[in-house]
């Protein structure tokens, strides 16, 4: 009996606590909901609330910062998006795929910034990303493909036909090849596909390359980066330029690669609650794909591979391998 | 906390009482440990979500969840009562084999249903809000989900389902199959947590491969907490304090997202969850439904 009523009365304290809860004078609110705690995705948090800060908008001081973190638990995402529907903020951050679709689901009315998802088409968010018309809007994470096939034009102008190992059973990596197909030909190449389903088949698929490209792009796919040696083998020996879409494989031997990183995501994001605090309509704003980028080159690379990287090049470059 | 928080919480606590009646079954009639549930929550999404894309009615695709999850049961009962397996292995064993079959049946890991047609789209065409809307529809559905229950384990087939949890020797002795039992209560068990998966899909836009994490944890917090606050002398009363023991832990989830004041945070609940749960299982008033369980499983 006593025991029963302790109970209820923990659980009566625990919900009245939330009615108590006092609203806070009207100023500009921002509510981020995260689906779990990452460093990739707090970098994103980080770069949106320092681009509020500096276009004034202070936690405290005229902003009000809410930010809850659904610690990889769907439900408790649906509740967090539940919260902020029933807030009100001036706008809602969603980071990462399922806290957006939650938040989508509850409110059609309140500002919705969407942050690190990778296909907010396919993922419901919007139905067009050039005008997504309601009251959702966002950046992405994905490849900024078309930078990159730019930048392959300025590390090697000749190039006409462009080689991409990938592995077909990489749902990622196919539709990267699939983007590639349609930005290439904008850029003025052709491209060529050689498959690699296991790590052990990329020496080979590079060597199939040989003769048919000018250069060689190596997308963000799991099974090629892990043997991308075997593709800097081939590139040094047959004087085939390769390029990667990370920039770690500069490192490993690429000449160049642009990246980006998550920080600079959220500081994308951030500017675009800025616009919306000051009054843009998300529905008029385009969903936005990775703006910046961060050239890596790799001299040594360069040599073996037989380019010379311009000067420009090299100035705009974030880290350099001599 | 705003009315739409709080009923998004009903809501949520409903859909979750789905859930809590399943584990209900599992560990409280049939006293089988059953982790199948996090796999099978998000089974009945992956299913349900998987149909809908591809056009087909929302209604029988939630059957087909249901169907699905009911299957899964079967497998960790038959890993259990066949091959001998400790039940809590054979549940582990269930619950990750059903990530890599629920990725197979998605073809990706998130699918999303977002102006897609649901068996909640209805809803949209009614007077008022769907925050509204939708807590008195589950409700209802959740009632007779409940009502159901109570009559099945009142009937005959009902009542030898019960001997099998309590006294599985004597239960045999009186010609019970329990082996028979455990199946089919393992199947109903999860086919309503798949039930559950299924519908939260669809009123929350998207099933992820990821949505059964803690799925378990949850079901058991509501059906402890739910006894914290009902005596579970009938069948009745046990299964309406899952229900209100699901709505509860969700108000106390609201509660720590709405409670700035103390400092609490979403990210503070797993360690809530499992204070409050201790703190049920710790209280003498429900220690006395523990005993008489271990007495019965000292027989098997």
């Amino acid at each position: 009996m006593m025991a029963r009523r302790l109970g209820l009365a923990a659980l009566a304290a625990a919900v009245s606590l939330g009615f108590s809860t006092l609203s806070m004078a009207a100023d500009k609110h921002v509510a981020i909901t995260q689906i779990v705690e990452h460093p990739a995705l707090d970098d994103v948090r980080k770069g949106v609330k320092d681009v509020l800060a500096e276009a004034g908008y202070v936690e405290g001081q005229g902003l009000k910062w809410s930010y809850e973190s659904a610690q990889g638990n769907t439900a408790t995402a649906a509740q967090i998006a539940k919260k902020f529907a029933g807030d009100a903020p001036d706008v809602i951050v969603a980071i990462a795929t399922p806290s957006a679709q939650t938040v989508s689901a509850s409110t059609k009315t309140i500002p919705v910034v969407f942050s690190a998802v990778t296909d907010p088409v396919g993922a419901k968010l919007v139905s067009n990303a050039m005008h997504p018309g309601k009251n959702v809007t966002g950046v992405t994470d994905m490849t900024p493909i078309a930078a990159h096939m730019a930048l392959v034009k300025r590390v090697v102008p000749t190039a006409k036909r462009l080689g991409v190992i990938s592995n077909p059973g990489e749902a990622n990596s196919v539709s990267l090849v699939s983007l590639i197909e349609s930005e290439a030909p904008k850029a003025g190449m052709s491209v060529v596909v050689a498959a690699a389903t296991k790590s052990g088949e990329v020496l080979a698929a590079a060597r199939s390359l040989v003769g048919k490209v000018d250069a060689i792009y190596i997308p963000t796919d799991n099974t090629v980066v892990s043997a991308f040696e075997a593709v800097v083998k081939v590139g040094n020996e047959a004087g085939i330029p390769v390029l990667a879409g990370d920039t770690d494989s500069v490192k490993r031997g690429a000449v160049a690669a642009a990246g980006f990183n998550y920080y600079d995501i959220g500081r994308q994001t951030g500017h675009m609650v800025v616009k919306i605090l000051k009054g843009a309509k998300p529905g008029e704003m385009a969903v936005e794909g990775v703006a910046k980028t961060n050239l890596h080159l790799n001299m040594k690379s360069a040599k073996k591979q037989g380019v010379t990287l311009s000067d420009a090049l090299i100035g705009e470059a974030t880290d350099v391998i001599r | 906390m705003s009315q739409i928080a709080f009923l998004g919480a009903i809501e949520v606590g409903l859909l979750f009482a789905l859930v809590a009646l399943g584990v209900y079954l599992s560990f409280r009639v049939l006293q089988f440990p059953d982790l199948t549930v996090d796999g099978s929550f998000p089974l009945g999404a992956a299913v349900c979500a998987s149909l809908i894309v591809v056009e087909v009615n929302p209604y029988l695709a939630s059957l087909a969840a249901a169907l699905a999850g009911a299957c899964a049961g079967m497998v960790t009962a038959w890993l259990n009562v066949r091959l001998k397996i400790l039940h809590l292995l054979a549940s582990i064993l269930t619950m990750i084999a059903l990530y890599s079959i629920n990725l197979r049946i998605m073809g990706r890991p998130n699918i999303a249903l977002l102006g897609e047609t649901t068996v909640f789209s209805p809803l949209e065409n009614l007077d008022m809000p769907t925050y509204i809307a939708l807590p008195i529809a589950l409700f209802v559905l959740v009632v007779v989900v409940k009502l159901a229950l109570d009559w099945f384990l009142n009937s005959e087939v009902g009542l030898a389902m019960r001997a099998t949890g309590v006294n599985p020797r004597m239960a045999r002795a009186q010609g019970i199959h329990t082996n028979r039992y455990i199946l089919g209560g393992m199947a109903l068990s999860n086919a309503l947590v798949a039930l559950a998966g299924a519908l939260f899909a669809q009123s929350q836009g998207a099933a992820d491969v990821t949505l059964g994490v803690g799925v378990i944890v949850v079901g058991l917090a509501a059906v402890i907490g739910g006894e914290a606050v009902i005596s579970t002398a009938t069948v009745f009363r046990a299964t309406l304090a899952c229900i209100i023991g699901s709505i509860l832990y969700r108000l106390a989830v609201a509660g720590a997202l709405n409670a700035d004041m103390l400092g609490l945070k979403a990210q503070d609940l797993n360690l809530i969850t499992a204070v409050l749960v201790t703190l049920a299982m710790v209280l003498p008033g429900v220690r006395m439904p523990f005993r008489g369980k271990k007495r019965g499983g000292q027989v098997t």
